[in-house]
C-alpha cells in the first residue's frame, strides 16, 4: 500500500475514493433520504457516527479478532454503535427519527462501513483509520448533501424547510418522489465521471 | 382480503426496490443477464421468506416478552447472517444443481439491506404471522420482478447508444427512474 501523508487520507474519501460517486456504496439510504436536506445530513450524520466510532473500536481491537469470525465481530460492533444512534435519535429527535423510520436501523448493513472496516481498519493504526472514518464520513455527508439540496429545492421549492424559489416557480413533484431520487442521481454519477475524466485528461 | 393486499402491495405499490430503495447493491450489480437475475431473485425470495418467519418468532417470542426491543437490530443482523450460512449448506447439501446455480449469490444476500429491512418493516407495522410470511414471499417476489425488469432493459441497453459518462451505473439508475414511475400508476389499486 502506497504511504498517504494524513491529508491525502482524509481528502481521498471526499473525491477520488467518495463513496457514493466513486464507489457507489451506501446507495440505498442515499436515494432513500434524500427528499429533504434536514433528513439527509441528519441520515449523514447518524451515519458518520456509526463509522466513525466503528472504526475506533475495531481499529484498536484488531489484533484480538480472530479471522474467520471477523465479519461477525464488525457487525455486532456496527450494530452496537447503530442502536446507540437509533436510541439518541428517537429521544432528542423524535420527528427526524419518525420520517427516517426503518433507514436508521437499516444504517447496520449500509456496506460503506463495513467495506471501510474489511478495507481499511482492520489494517491500519488508530490514527490511521480515525482519519480515514472522517474522510468518508465527509464524502458520504457530502453526497447526501448534494443530493438532497438538489431534491429538495427542485422539489418543493424550499430549502431547510425555508422558502427559496419565487412564487412563480412550481415545484418538480417528481424530485421528491422515488422516481426523482433514481434520476437525480444517474445524472449526477455522470456528472461526477465527466468532472473526473476531464481533470485527468488536463493532468 | 387484508393478506392479498398485503402481497399485492409488497410486489407492485410498495416494490422494495423502486419504492423503498432496499436491494440497491444486487439491482444494480447482479442485473446484466436475464439467468442470473433470476436466480438472484430467486434466492433473495427464498431467504425473505425464511427471514420473515424467523424474525417474527424471535420479536414476538424472545425480544417483545422480555422488554428487549433495543436488542432488535444486534438480533436481527446475527439471525439473517447465519441463516444465510444455514441455507447455503442445507442446499449444497440437499441440492447441488441448485446451489450451483445460486452460485454467489447466496452469501451476498447478507449484505443485501433488503433482507434487514423487510425484518424491520414487518417489526414496525406490527404484523400478524401469517401477514409476515405473505409480506416476505411478495417483497421476494416483487424484488424480483424488478431485477428481471431491469435486466431485461439492460441487456437491449448494450445495443444503445448511450452518452459516455453516463454508461454504466449512471444510466441504470436513470432507468431505474423510469421504471420508478412506471410503477408509481399502481399506487391507485390499494386503498
Amino acid at each position: 500500500m502506497p504511504t498517504r501523508s494524513i491529508g491525502q487520507e482524509y481528502i481521498k474519501g471526499l473525491w477520488s475514493e467518495n463513496p457514493v460517486f466513486r464507489q457507489l456504496l451506501g446507495l440505498c439510504p442515499t436515494l432513500a433520504v434524500t427528499g429533504w436536506v434536514i433528513n439527509g445530513l441528519a441520515m449523514g450524520l447518524a451515519t458518520s457516527f456509526v463509522l466513525i466510532f466503528s472504526s475506533l473500536v475495531v481499529s484498536l481491537i484488531k489484533k484480538l479478532i480472530p479471522s474467520q469470525v471477523r465479519i461477525a465481530s464488525y457487525i455486532v460492533i456496527i450494530a452496537t454503535f447503530v442502536t446507540v444512534a437509533d436510541r439518541f435519535l428517537a429521544a432528542y429527535f423524535p420527528d427526524i427519527s419518525k420520517d427516517l423510520g426503518p433507514y436508521v436501523p437499516l444504517i447496520v448493513v449500509n456496506c460503506i462501513i463495513l467495506g471501510r472496516q474489511e478495507a481499511f481498519s482492520s489494517k491500519n493504526s488508530v490514527g490511521r483509520s480515525l482519519i480515514d472514518a472522517l474522510g468518508m464520513s465527509s464524502g458520504f455527508v457530502l453526497a447526501l448533501l448534494v443530493l438532497s439540496s438538489i431534491r429538495e429545492i427542485l422539489g418543493s421549492g424550499t430549502y431547510l424547510g425555508h422558502q427559496v424559489m419565487g412564487s412563480w416557480f412550481k415545484p418538480w413533484i417528481i424530485m421528491i418522489l422515488p422516481a426523482g431520487a433514481f434520476l437525480a442521481l444517474g445524472i449526477l454519477l455522470g456528472i461526477a465521471l465527466q468532472i473526473e475524466k476531464k481533470t485527468k485528461s488536463r493532468v | 382480503m387484508e393478506l392479498i393486499a398485503i402481497f399485492i402491495s409488497a410486489i407492485l405499490v410498495n416494490n422494495f426496490v423502486l419504492y423503498y430503495f432496499l436491494g440497491i447493491c444486487p439491482f444494480l450489480g447482479v442485473s446484466k443477464r436475464i439467468d442470473s437475475a433470476i436466480s438472484m431473485g430467486l434466492a433473495v425470495t427464498f431467504v425473505m421468506t425464511i427471514t420473515a418467519v424467523v424474525s417474527w418468532a424471535i420479536n414476538n417470542w424472545i425480544l417483545i416478552p422480555h422488554g428487549l426491543d433495543y436488542l432488535k437490530i444486534v438480533s436481527f443482523i446475527l439471525v439473517i447472517a447465519s441463516l444465510v450460512q444455514l441455507v447455503e449448506m442445507f442446499i449444497r447439501k440437499v441440492s447441488p444443481p441448485l446451489y450451483q446455480a445460486l452460485g454467489i449469490y447466496l452469501p451476498l444476500i447478507t449484505t443485501n439491506c433488503a433482507i434487514m429491512g423487510l425484518a424491520l418493516l414487518a417489526a414496525l407495522r406490527e404484523y400478524g404471522f401469517a401477514e409476515a410470511v405473505v409480506f416476505g414471499v411478495g417483497s421476494g417476489l416483487g424484488f424480483t420482478l424488478a431485477i428481471v425488469l431491469m435486466a431485461g432493459i439492460r441487456e437491449q441497453l448494450d445495443l444503445a447508444d448511450v452518452p459516455e459518462p453516463l454508461k454504466g451505473a449512471g444510466i441504470s439508475l436513470i432507468v431505474a427512474g423510469i421504471m420508478a414511475l412506471a410503477f408509481m400508476g399502481f399506487i391507485g389499486m390499494i386503498k
